[in-house]
């Protein structure tokens, strides 16, 4: 199902708060495998590490950093499978 | 008349569920599990089978052993379940009737999703688990890879463990100088929490094991004998060993119960279906991104369990919800282990190896049976 955000069609949330293991990049990696490119993923993080770990993967991996903003107590990461 | 409570899946979970309920219900649930092989498996085990430090025959009992009286065991496949007439259809043409419907039918592991790894090794199954002894005990040398080859995956401390129990394996057979070991890990560390991951990775760099981050294996070539990423990176191997892509199970699928991986849309605290009324998932069949463990499935299964007999005894929820709770250990070789436990609400937090913590894993795994599927542990 998707949804919307803004202007922007969300395929997948991925809400990972409080949830370290396997955590939000692993879970994130995990649904970029299974998705179709063009395809856009929100992920949802209280932990600190992801404003580095997430970015730094996307670069690797060549998938795009869409949006990230920072809400109460977590951040809130949108992503596109590129490839 | 008694409710029919029916659970599919006797593994950890549901087991659990099947004997809180009947106990905890007051004479008002029938309870039956209804389990593909009636063999109840010690899966944290295989880890050890690998290296030959346990015997499959230990890691298995009858289910119908580890069942309160009252509960009835149906062995048999689940084949499809109909949410909105209340029925489960089993392998054998048989239809089950069900008031509250338990999911507990864990996960499959399909290798052959990876092009090229039919052959690759894993100690995620108990064949697979046998056949890699087997391989380790006549491997004399060259390069030892382990991989990650999709995620979601069961206990995602295992691939470390392993590397480290390998280790001593290979020292106490004399062969670790001609044996060069990689570990591949999903992330740019050694394992996904950053805490553990400062304990771990000192003791990798001593045992002089290898480790690439960044590293999801997306394919392998069994003839040039190397092993492709999703990044874009290849390594060479002489023995591979992969942690196998999971999915839910072909009913979940079947029934349009499950996203498209089968896994179940539940509730991260009560733990009841998104969509559908009486029916309940816990373990490793939910698609909540937290780890896959047996730690998980038992916890949640006492929350399960708890609100399927308030719900039969028309009673408000309980109070008591699934909170995130997860403790798992982790084996850092040379008879040391550490641990993790965390919450929703708790950030992890794991402890300097130790011996004691191995011990504590070593007497849970010999006490599991007597403790754990009696819903004898909170
Ligand atoms: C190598 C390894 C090491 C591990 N180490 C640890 C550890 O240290 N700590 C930890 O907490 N966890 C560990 N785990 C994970 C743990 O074993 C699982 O997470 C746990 O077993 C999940 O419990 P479950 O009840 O959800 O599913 P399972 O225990 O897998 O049970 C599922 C049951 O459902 C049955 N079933 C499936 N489909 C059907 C159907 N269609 N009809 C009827 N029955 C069906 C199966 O036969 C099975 O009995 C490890 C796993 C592995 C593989």
């Amino acid at each position: 199902m998707s949804t919307l955000v803004g202007k922007l069609q969300i395929d997948k949330t991925i809400d990972a708060r409080g949830m370290a293991c396997p955590g939000p990049l692993m879970n994130l990696i995990g649904a970029i495998r299974q998705g179709q490119v063009g395809q856009v993923f929100e992920v949802l993080s209280s932990d600190e590490g992801s404003k580095t770990d997430i970015p730094a993967w996307l670069a690797k991996a060549r998938h795009d950093l869409v949006e990230v903003v920072q809400d109460n107590g977590y951040t809130h990461f949108v992503v596109r499978k590129a490839r | 008349m008694a409710a029919d409570v029916v659970i599919l899946g006797g593994g950890v979970g549901g087991t659990i569920v099947a004997n809180l309920v009947a106990k905890q219900s007051s004479g008002r649930a029938h309870v039956t599990v209804v389990d593909a092989t009636g063999i109840h498996v010690y899966q944290p085990g295989f880890l050890y089978v690998a290296i030959g430090q346990e015997q499959p025959s230990a890691l298995q009992r009858a289910e119908a052993h580890l069942l309160r009286r009252g509960v009835s065991l149906i062995v048999d496949v689940a084949t499809r379940v109909d949410p909105i007439g209340q029925k489960v259809l089993l392998e054998s043409g048989r239809t089950l009737r069900y008031d509250q419907l338990l999911l507990a039918t864990g996960s499959r592991t399909l290798m052959d999703e990876v092009p090229g790894a039919n052959e690759a090794h894993d100690f995620y199954t108990m064949d697979g688990a046998v056949r890699l002894f087997d391989a380790l005990e006549g491997f004399q040398g060259g390069t030892i890879v382990i991989g990650v080859a999709g995620i979601p995956y069961k206990c995602p401390p295992a691939p470390v463990e392993f590397v480290f129990l390998l280790d001593d394996y290979l020292r106490a057979r004399g062969v670790r100088e001609k044996a060069q070991i990689k570990l591949l890990s999903p992330l740019n560390r050694a394992f996904t929490i950053e805490a553990t991951s400062r304990l771990v990775q000192p003791i990798l760099n001593e045992r002089g094991i290898e480790l690439t981050g960044f590293f999801n294996v997306e394919s392998v070539d069994p003839v040039a004998k190397t092993v492709s990423s999703l990044e874009g990176e290849t390594v060479a191997y002489d023995l591979l060993v992969l942690v196998p892509p999971h999915r839910g199970q072909k009913v979940i699928e079947d029934s349009g119960l499950g996203d498209e991986r089968g896994w179940v849309p539940v509730d991260k605290n009560t733990l009841k279906h998104t969509k559908f009324e009486h029916i309940w998932a816990i373990g490793d069949t939910t698609n909540i991104p937290i780890s896959k463990s047996g730690s998980v499935a038992h916890y949640e299964a006492t929350v399960a369990a708890a609100e399927i007999v308030a719900e039969l005894k028309g009673e408000l929820p309980p109070a008591h919800v699934y909170d995130g709770k997860v403790m798992c250990f982790l084996e850092t070789g040379r008879g040391e282990a550490t641990t993790i436990s965390f919450d929703y609400d708790h950030p992890p937090v794991s402890p300097t190896p130790a011996r004691r913590w191995h011990w504590a894993k070593a007497l849970f795994n010999k006490t599991y049976w007597h403790t754990v599927p009696q819903g004898r542990l909170p």
